[in-house]
């Protein structure tokens, strides 16, 4: 071992070693403690992970330091989904780290749920040893191919020395431009304690072949605007990007500035505050009916951080037939991907909100008295397609049966508001993002492009960790919640207090409410049999649990639920089992103004 | 239509392999591929042709460039280029035929790189078109096997590639 230890250094091109820093040689590091020493360089302050044979020098590493914080979780997917969800309420890269094979594959559904929706993570995975790379051994497994269409970029690393830039890399691309999950795969061989090498993290970094747009085309901008100035039916349109891109604040000021209606994409909740009168809901597949109708009837479109997914167009030669569309975009491959638009901008929403709030500053005053009267009469229709009340709770006087929606607009109520809402994949999904209206962008931590089941409860921890004193809520269903719900253990062993509320409805609802209107109601495996006690199952791992099945109970329960600060509680919560999502666009071959409003009522 | 993409990459391992998983993962699709280092040996040059409608022809370009180590790109066919595609032809030569299949090959000017009894073995080089009328005009039961290079290509003019 020392001949190769030897033999490594020799051939290491730092050539550097007896290099005088800070009046100290070069400190010496093996190729584990440069990994962690990098981390703590990126002021990385917690890991989620799981560890195995491959990871074991790392793990050691890790032991021996204490300024980053590991939590244990019970699944590696878990690890992703926590890393996930503590970036989407932070704004910073989560780290994963995960063993080879099983392991790395158990990271694949979170690394792609980070993926569709441009969450920046890294995830280190360990590999088998460099000489047995190839060879089928144990828990191998090809963790750079095999996660490659879903990542943003990827590392192998073939030597110790590569750890330091490969880490500064990762964050690097990680967090800029359109963000997203990096992986860094490494060799157990090249993480030996024995092998020491001379370790210095580099301060800068240049990448001649990645370099993502700092502003927008100026010219680009003022054509837009002067557009956007002119507009008789306005119309701004925004996703995650300005979540991720930190332009909450200037689409503020913007669409305060020109008095334009707003509406949000599902990833995009919470940039615009989802309380003022400006803002029309949410669009798209259960969009609002104002928002949707106002999308279809438009002039100019003005789309800031949004990639005009199948999930908001619907049919796309139906889509926005009456609007020129100006579309902002730090990724140019969105621009003009799914619809084509009539003035690109590629830039980072921030800065380029910034240029156009100047220039409406400039412009708003100038508009004449026409024009301020076209643009109320866009509003007067707006306010028509608002007086439908698309969200008003269809319920029995007097009946004690919950709906789905009564749930959520209790927990909004009891956590006035304010708390971070992580949800799972389904109708409960699309009943939060209805009737829990977010004022502060990043409190919503909710799986998009990927729609995966199982994210929620380990997101609400991910969010948990990063603010331990805030209220953090995980919204689920019965199906979603069984996905990672070996989490609670993880929970228990950190001293989570996330809220848990299970709409209960017995089965996968939206799958069978897509049965109920496309399938002549054969549900066919779309109900959930033999369901746990949840409220036993959670108390054996040590927390709390409350079942609720009467409406006037329903808001006591979340009182005393939200009221136990310290400690993990999951209300179960029975619902309707006959309730479906709407409004809900009319597909196949409907434009954004066709929705079905309510059981059979369609516009 | 028919598109040539030259680009400069990272000469790194795992580069080649995201260029073509984009293809097979967006459904793009990939005609011919040809990749070597260039004078620069940290740079690779990869050319691939593609038959796909314009609009796709941009998303296929923005992917490209999006990929972290693809450093610069060229739609070659945007301007005037000049192409070139190598083939060798192993063809049934003898008695008759023998002469038959020399003439052809000069009139191409073919160069024939090996020679048995029965066979030559020709080398053509030329513009995939060139290239495909070399194969009708030989009988299709005397080729014997073929291999082209893929499609390689520069800009006409002063234009270059580089960084």
């Amino acid at each position: 071992m020392p001949a190769l230890s030897r033999f490594r250094l020799a051939r290491s091109d730092w050539g550097n070693q007896s290099k005088i820093v800070q009046g100290n040689k070069v400190e010496m590091l093996s190729g584990a403690d440069m990994l962690i020493r990098s981390l703590q360089e990126e002021d990385v302050d917690y890991i989620f992970g799981y560890p195995g044979g491959a990871v074991l020098h790392i793990y050691d590493a890790l032991f021996k330091q204490n300024k980053i914080q590991h939590i244990l979780v019970r699944h590696e997917q878990a690890a992703t989904h926590m890393a996930d969800g503590y970036a989407r309420a932070t704004g910073r890269a989560g780290v994963v780290f995960v063993t080879s094979g099983p392991g790395a594959t158990n990271a694949i559904t979170g690394i792609a749920t980070a993926y569709m929706d441009s969450i920046p993570m890294i995830v280190v995975s360990g590999q088998a040893q460099t000489h047995l790379i190839g060879t089928d051994s144990f828990q191998e497994t090809d963790m750079v191919g095999i996660s490659r269409p879903v990542v943003k970029h990827s590392f192998l690393l073939k030597s110790a020395d590569e750890i330091p830039e490969t880490i500064k890399k990762a964050f690097y691309i990680a967090t800029s431009g359109r963000q997203g999950p990096v992986v860094v795969d490494i060799p157990k061989d090249i993480t030996n304690p024995i092998d020491l090498f001379p370790y210095q993290y580099p301060e800068s970094l240049t990448m001649r072949s990645y370099s993502p747009a700092t502003r927008g085309h100026s010219g680009q901008i003022k054509k837009a605007m002067a557009m956007l100035l002119e507009a008789e039916r306005p119309m701004l349109y925004t996703g995650g990007g300005v979540v991720q891109g930190n332009g909450s604040k200037e689409l503020i000021k913007l669409t305060k500035t020109l008095g334009y209606p707003v509406t949000n994409t599902l990833m995009g909740l919470g940039a615009y505050p989802g309380t003022d009168d400006q803002f029309l809901g949410m669009l798209g597949m259960h969009g609002t009916f104002e928002a949707n109708n106002a999308m279809h009837h438009c002039d100019i479109l003005l789309a800031i951080g949004a990639r005009f997914d199948d999930r908001v167009t619907n049919t796309i030669s139906k889509f926005c037939p009456h609007a020129k569309i100006i579309h902002v975009d730090i990724d140019p491959a969105s621009i003009s991907k799914n619809v084509v638009v009539d003035v690109p901008i590629v830039g980072p929403v921030d800065a380029v909100l910034k240029e156009m709030i100047r220039l409406a500053e400039t412009g708003v005053p100038d508009r004449t008295e026409k024009q301020i009267q076209i643009l109320s009469e866009w509003w007067d229709q707006i306010e028509g397609w608002r007086r439908q009340d698309c969200l008003k709770i269809l319920c029995e006087e007097g009946s004690k049966v919950i709906k789905p929606q009564h749930v959520v607009k209790a927990v909004y109520e009891v956590t006035q508001g304010k708390a971070y809402v992580a949800s799972d994949v389904g109708q409960h999904q699309m009943f939060a993002a209805l009737y829990y209206p977010f004022d502060e962008p990043r409190r919503w931590i909710s799986s998009g492009g990927l729609g995966t089941m199982g994210f929620g409860l380990p997101a609400a921890m991910g969010v948990q960790v990063a603010f331990p004193d805030e209220t953090v809520v995980c919204i689920t269903g019965d199906g979603s919640i069984q996905m990672n719900i070996q989490e609670l253990s993880t929970c228990a062993q950190f001293g989570l207090p996330i809220k848990i509320i299970n709409i209960n409805n017995h089965a996968l609802g939206m799958v069978k409410q897509w049965q109920d209107m496309q399938y002549e109601g054969r549900h066919s495996h779309s109900y959930m049999d033999s369901l746990p006690d949840f409220v036993k199952l959670v108390e054996s791992y040590g927390h709390k649990g409350f079942k609720v099945d009467s409406l006037d109970q329903l808001e006591g329960v979340l009182e005393k639920t939200f009221s136990l600060k310290d400690q993990l509680v999951f209300v179960d919560v029975i619902v309707d089992p006959e309730e479906h999502i709407y409004p809900m666009l009319v597909a196949p071959n409907g434009s954004m103004r066709d929705m079905w409003l309510k059981k059979g009522v369609r516009t | 239509m028919r598109r040539i993409i030259s680009l400069l990459m990272e000469n790194e391992a795992g580069a080649l392999s995201r260029v073509v998983g984009l293809f097979a993962q967006r459904n793009y699709n990939i005609e011919s591929l040809t990749v070597a280092p260039t004078d620069d040996e940290t740079l690779s040059r990869l050319t691939l042709t593609t038959f796909a409608p314009d609009e796709q022809i941009e998303q296929i370009t923005k992917q490209l460039n999006k990929l972290i180590e693809v450093v610069k790109l060229v739609d070659l066919t945007d301007g005037e280029h000049i192409e070139r595609e190598l083939m060798l032809v192993k063809i049934k030569a003898s008695g008759m035929q023998r002469a038959e299949v020399k003439r052809t090959a000069d009139i191409f000017r073919a160069q024939i790189v090996d020679v048995t009894q029965g066979t030559y073995t020709i080398l053509l080089t030329g513009t995939s078109g060139k290239l495909d009328a070399f194969l009708r005009a030989m009988e299709e039961a005397s080729v014997m096997e073929v291999v082209r290079s893929g499609v390689s290509g520069l800009s006409r003019g002063e234009k270059v590639l580089g960084i």
